[in-house]
């Protein structure tokens, strides 16, 4: 049952994704280009978004899941050096390309070797990060 | 176009369904780079059937809507090999540092008021603008 559920959160993620046109990074880079032509879309759909999911959370308070023990424990607060350099990092890349990981594999059916090269990139950036971790030890937890 | 933003807040109603749906069955919180990423290190192989039918939908269910409705779908992605290998190395190594993307630290995270989701989701958006302000604007490059 778990799979199934899998399977109908990851399909209508994509199809809110390429419907709300996410997958589109025209339309992602103009979110990010305030000082240009700038495309406000981006804040409806994570509006859009965030409203059912607000419920969601506030739902999940004192229950358990339908198929599964618990749900994810209270968010921390730790705002440390990893989730800052993690950010921006992630922010650049963003901007640069106009994708980020949910429209990457959402568009990879029609993204031609450009979303696929992306996709590469990605998962190769993924492989390294535990190991840039390791380099770079998080000596300051929390700033 | 004007009927863009119903677009995009019908799409994003469908896509915080998904998040929330995905919470109260699974018990998970839905982020692309944690289901993607706990693959690729081998944290999350105990789920990892979980994580592959995930992304299934992910790519099937957007590549049947697109045959079957007959939408001209395309990504309008920079054909600059360099910046999208750029790009994705970056996207890879940061949403794993910060432990999140778009989808987990902004749906996810703002939605149940995460000073985490919250600081990610500032820093990745000012981080974003100034990359196209410098690229665009600046160097043309993109």
């Amino acid at each position: 049952m778990r799979a199934f559920t899998a399977f109908i959160s990851g399909s209508l993620f994509g199809i809110g994704l390429l419907f709300s046109g996410m997958t589109d990074t025209s339309k992602v880079q103009g979110w990010l280009d305030v000082f240009g032509d700038w495309d406000p879309t981006l804040a409806f759909v994570m509006g859009g978004a965030i409203v059912p999911m607000f419920l969601a959370w506030k739902y999940s308070q004192g229950r358990k899941p339908i198929f599964g023990n618990k749900f994810p424990a209270p968010p921390s607060s730790d705002i440390n050096r990893d989730l800052i350099v993690g950010s921006v990092l992630f922010g650049m890349g963003w901007g640069l390309a106009g994708l980020c990981p949910g429209p990457a594999i959402a568009s990879i059916s029609f993204g031609k070797s450009q979303g696929a090269l992306f996709v590469l990139a990605m998962i190769f950036g993924m492989w390294l990060a535990p190991n840039i971790k390791t380099l770079f030890p998080n000596k300051i937890s929390s700033i | 176009m004007q009927t863009d933003w119903i677009m995009g807040l019908t799409g994003g109603f469908a896509i915080g369904l998904a998040a929330s749906f995905y919470l109260l069955t699974n018990g998970k919180v839905m982020g692309a780079s944690g289901i993607i990423g706990g693959l690729v290190d081998k944290s999350g192989w105990s789920t990892a059937r979980d994580r592959i039918v995930f992304l299934a939908g992910l790519v099937v269910a957007p590549m049947v809507c697109i045959m079957v409705l007959d939408i001209p779908a395309k990504t309008n992605a920079t054909t600059n090999a360099i910046v999208l290998i750029l790009a994705g190395l970056m996207v890879g190594i940061g949403t794993r540092l910060a432990n999140g993307c778009t989808s987990g630290h902004g749906v996810c995270g703002i939605s149940r008021l995460s000073l985490r989701g919250i600081s990610s989701t500032i820093f990745y958006i000012i981080a974003g603008i100034i990359t196209v302000l410098v690229f665009r604007h600046a160097w043309g490059i993109i």
